[in-house]
């Protein structure tokens, strides 16, 4: 880390959170070598990769950089396509998650997943986010269940708007509340890691700042990935950013250092607007 | 380094390089037409560079302007957000050395009708061409996006300091000598403090330059070489 970015951080640290240096924080995700093939063709090269905890990783990178690709291989999302195969190691809290002992939908509860467009299921808000504990058997009451919703609800930032309504479909919400919605139903399930692929790709201004607040807030918490083809957004919410291109990971380093001073002249072009 | 895929931004970009080669160019001729007025005693001279200054800071505003449009409509970012930060940061320098230039010009109508002692204006004549050679220098280095020359710039500008400390004491001591000198000396004064606070203006260019080349600042301690300061020529 140069001079600045030194400074930069401390400046955050004095005027906001005190969980903003990334630096200190233990991995949460350690990957080596990740390869993924689609049949016979590689997307994915090698990838060697740390994810620190209670902080924010941006994954950014040109369409069909393999970034996708890799936030799905981290919780076996790829196992789901037939001739996807993945090689490599990817440790989460220092536990192999292909280790064939491990069960797959247990890995799932621990690691949550957003997607680019908000995806409620077609029933109320209160059992959108009341789903995952129950499948996985985390309430062992009516009032512990309602109790998680609530906390979620609130968690996501959306309990002032919904409260009155919690009972009616989650599909009647703005796109900007569903997404919430589905923040807080990937929240529900106390999961240790949280993975948004392009989480505001569909939501306007003033619905991406109520997401982007609620990413602040829960990285005190959670790990988060996210990839975003948003620069600004990947330079205001993350703390470290990594570059794809092409399926090999390019640069990684910490966020305001990737955004004014990048040492690949590949990241400099993406960032800049310079790609042909 | 390759295009940005939006032409537009590229074409701004490389305007903002146009207005600084300007602001500098006219900037540097300022200062060499102020030693002229000065040496000549041209009041005309020195009228025309007071009023010239009005176009520097005009392509000051100007570049202002647009680059606060730019941070506005293209969110810049890495060597490009330097660039626009850059430009922002070197035209408040250029100016001042236009405002510098100007200064010295007016003094020159103050003391036109004084003789000016001989070597004293070497010392100033030297102090103004090696300005020169350093402002010419550091737009190159600008210009050319070489952070070596900015270097070099920054590391030359204790040779300014140096001549302005000696030229200090012999003022001084031309003060001490007659007092009738001490109103063209104080007037001589002012004009080598102003080239010397040109000095710095032009090495705060050099540092911007290097930062805009390799994204990090000049790391050790600029050489500091002015103490007049701290200078007194006892009387006794």
């Amino acid at each position: 880390m140069n001079e600045q970015s030194k400074a930069f951080t401390m400046e955050i640290n004095t005027t906001g959170s005190a969980d903003s240096d990334t630096v200190i924080n233990p991995y949460k995700v350690t990957c080596r070598k990740v390869s993924v093939f689609y049949g016979l063709k590689q997307a994915l090269f090698d990838v060697d990769l740390d994810v620190p905890d209670r902080a924010v990783m941006a994954l950014i990178g040109p369409s069909g950089c393999g970034k996708s690709t890799f936030l799905r291989c981290l919780n076996r999302m790829n196992d789901t396509i037939p001739e996807c195969r993945v090689t490599g190691e990817i440790k989460v809290d220092g536990r192999d998650i292909h280790d064939p002992e491990l069960d797959v939908v247990e890995l799932r509860g621990r690691v949550g997943m957003v997607f680019q467009k908000p995806n409620p299921f077609p029933k109320s808000i209160f059992d959108n986010i009341a789903y995952g504990p129950r499948i996985h058997g985390l309430a062992r009451s009516k009032s512990d269940l309602e109790e998680i919703v609530i906390a979620s609800l609130e968690k996501a930032g959306l309990l002032a708007e919904v409260k009155d309504r919690i009972h009616e479909p989650g599909t009647g919400l703005s796109g900007g509340q569903q997404q919430r919605l589905c923040i807080a139903r990937a929240i529900a399930v106390n999961p240790e890691l949280i993975l948004m692929d392009e989480p505001c790709s569909a939501l306007d201004p003033i619905a991406t700042a109520k997401v982007e607040e609620l990413i602040d807030e829960l990285k005190k918490n959670y790990c988060i990935v996210i990839v975003t083809h948003s620069m600004q957004q990947a330079a205001r919410v993350s703390q470290r950013t990594a570059f794809f291109h092409l399926g090999v990971l390019v640069e990684e380093g910490v966020t305001v250092d990737m955004f004014t001073n990048p040492k690949d002249k590949r990241t400099q072009d993406y960032i800049t607007g310079r790609f042909g | 380094m390759n295009e940005h895929t939006v032409k537009s931004y590229e074409e701004e970009l490389a305007l903002l390089d146009k207005k600084i080669a300007q602001m500098g160019g006219l900037a540097e001729q300022s200062l060499g037409r102020s030693l002229e007025a000065l040496e000549r005693r041209d009041p005309k001279l020195a009228e025309e560079i007071v009023l010239s200054d009005h176009a520097i800071d005009d392509l000051e505003r100007e570049i202002e302007e647009q680059v606060i449009s730019m941070v506005a409509r293209r969110q810049p970012m890495a060597d490009d957000l330097r660039h626009i930060v850059g430009a922002l940061r070197i035209t408040t320098d250029l100016e001042r050395i236009g405002d510098l230039a100007k200064n010295i010009a007016k003094r020159s109508l103050a003391i036109a009708d004084e003789s000016h002692p001989k070597p004293l204006m070497t010392g100033i004549r030297h102090m103004v061409e090696l300005a020169l050679q350093q402002l010419k220098d550091v737009l190159d280095a600008y210009s050319e996006r070489d952070a070596e020359k900015a270097l070099a710039v920054w590391r030359n500008d204790a040779q300014i300091d140096a001549m302005y400390n000696s030229l200090f004491r012999e003022l001084l001591t031309y003060m001490m000598e007659d007092p009738r000198n001490i109103g063209i000396s104080t007037h001589l004064l002012f004009g080598a403090k102003n080239i010397e606070r040109v000095g710095d203006h032009t090495t705060n260019v050099a540092e911007t330059v290097h930062y805009l080349v390799r994204g990090f600042n000049i790391a050790d301690e600029r050489p500091k070489d002015d103490q007049t300061s701290s200078t007194l020529i006892s009387g006794s």
